[in-house]
């Protein structure tokens, strides 16, 4: 299964330990994990369910391309990071 | 005791008056970007708005004075209908995305409606709880007029709700002002609206659109809680005033040093008396030659005297943001904060002033609880 991991910034809100959680796409994935964790969810991803504007994550080191649909393959086994952007200074 | 929550930039600032005046006495959420706080004077709740950035829009909730908070649901904008493309706005670009901004409003509803919290949005969604913040809804019916399609951001990308105005003899009638959408009202409680800015003027616009009332940018409406009639605007061009519950407006003009600005607060029970700091104008958003005044009026806006007692007077540049400014029940207290982190406190209806502090992080809005 995919293992999804997340910056320490979000951790003062909200807390987010690393899991292992089922999917094929980002989406998949990332809903296993705010299933159970729901609050996390708006942290992350905007009300209609793209990720946010200076959140930014990685399947195995590399960037998605898809922020608005979350469509981006996820290999069995990958580590998914959730970091935010360096923006802003 | 009496109490006044200053929500800056960088936390969130609980005044007390003490014996020897009012001071801080609590720095909660230091560091966070705290947007608006609400009191809540039928539950006593306190609820603050949160800006996080690149974690979003939250709400946390106080149930013991602000000691203690707990995070609560934040307003959620539905599912766009498949296919739905918005209408241009008249300026500016569509609102595409339907997700959470900025919480711009909180306000109680009616005395007889205990639970229920307004809530103003960018980018332009009114949300209502019946259960004190545990959920929320956004009313469909102003959201789904065609004409809230027109609206459009001013200082802001995206256009906003940012007063409630709940009539405290019929809390089933509310006004909402929106920048840049006029003046809105509902009698029933939100099923019906009705865009109630005639007589509103816009300089921004072309010479045959400047008295539509769709494109109106009320920076701020109050009403007058003893005689809920007479409401004040502070407006992008100008000072705007309604004797007739909003049904036609008039300008007051000859206003020095400046008409223009966001702030403004009405006697809570003398609906001729109302307070407003004026900048320079929309291109020059500064205090006129560097000194702080407060305008007030005492005669329903047929004149303002400049009050600059107790207020700096060289090289000071600070502006004061929409909700900034507050008055207390009984008419005599009156607290603003700035953009540069000055805050002053009057006791004596605005004829002097005191600096609390000059070292804030910049104040998005002063709110006393009301009791």
């Amino acid at each position: 299964m995919p293992s999804v991991r997340f910056t320490r910034n979000i951790q003062r809100h909200v807390e987010c330990p690393t899991l292992d959680v089922p999917g094929a796409t980002l989406g998949e994935v990332l809903d296993a994990y705010f299933a159970t964790n729901e609050r996390a969810r708006g942290y992350v991803l905007e009300d209609d369910g793209k990720l946010r504007k200076h959140m930014a994550v990685f399947i195995d080191g590399e960037q998605i391309g898809d922020r608005e649909t979350l469509s981006d393959p996820v290999p069995d086994g990958a580590v998914i990071d959730v970091v935010q952007s360096l923006s802003g200074g | 005791m009496a109490r006044c929550h200053v929500s800056t930039r960088k936390g969130l600032f609980t005044l007390e008056r003490g014996a020897a005046g009012w001071d801080i006495a609590r720095a909660s959420f230091v560091g966070d970007n705290v947007t608006l706080t609400m009191h809540d004077p039928r539950s006593r709740d306190l609820i603050a708005a949160l800006n996080h950035g690149h974690f979003g829009v939250k709400l946390h909730r106080s149930r013991d004075g602000g000691t203690t908070w707990n995070e609560i649901a934040a307003p959620k904008y539905p599912e766009k209908p498949e296919g739905y493309t918005p209408k241009m706005p008249v300026e500016g670009v569509p609102v595409v995305d339907w997700s959470l901004k900025l919480v711009w409003a909180l306000e109680p509803g009616g005395a007889d409606q205990p639970g229920v919290i307004w809530c103003g949005t960018l980018p332009g969604g009114l949300f209502k709880s019946a259960d004190g913040g545990d959920s929320w809804s956004l009313n469909r019916e102003l959201w789904d007029d065609p004409r809230r399609e027109q609206w459009f951001g001013g200082g802001a990308d995206q256009p906003g709700i940012h007063s409630i105005c709940v009539d405290p003899l019929d809390s089933q009638h509310v006004k909402v002002g929106v920048s840049c959408g006029g003046v809105w009202t509902t009698r029933d409680g939100g099923t019906q609206w009705s865009l109630t800015a005639k007589g509103m003027r816009a300089a921004f616009m072309p010479p045959e659109k400047q008295y539509e009332e769709n494109v109106q940018d009320p920076h701020m409406v109050v009403q007058c809680r003893s005689n809920p009639d007479v409401l004040w605007v502070q407006h992008h061009n100008g000072i705007f005033k309604s004797i007739d519950g909003a049904a036609t407006w008039t300008e007051l003009t000859g206003i020095s040093p400046s008409a223009f600005g966001f702030a403004v607060a009405v006697d809570p029970n003398d609906a001729d008396s109302a307070w407003f700091v004026p900048g320079i104008s929309d291109e020059k958003r500064c205090p006129v030659d560097g000194r702080v005044v407060v305008n007030r009026t005492r005669d329903g806006g047929k004149t303002f005297e400049t009050i600059t007692r107790g207020l700096p007077q060289k090289h000071a540049y600070d502006l004061v943001f929409r909700h900034a400014l507050d008055v207390g029940r009984a008419g005599r207290t009156l607290i603003f904060g700035s953009t540069t982190g000055s805050l002053w406190v009057s006791e004596d209806a605005g004829d002097s002033w005191n600096a609390l502090s000059s070292n804030l992080p910049p104040v998005y809005a002063v709110r006393f609880e009301q009791s």
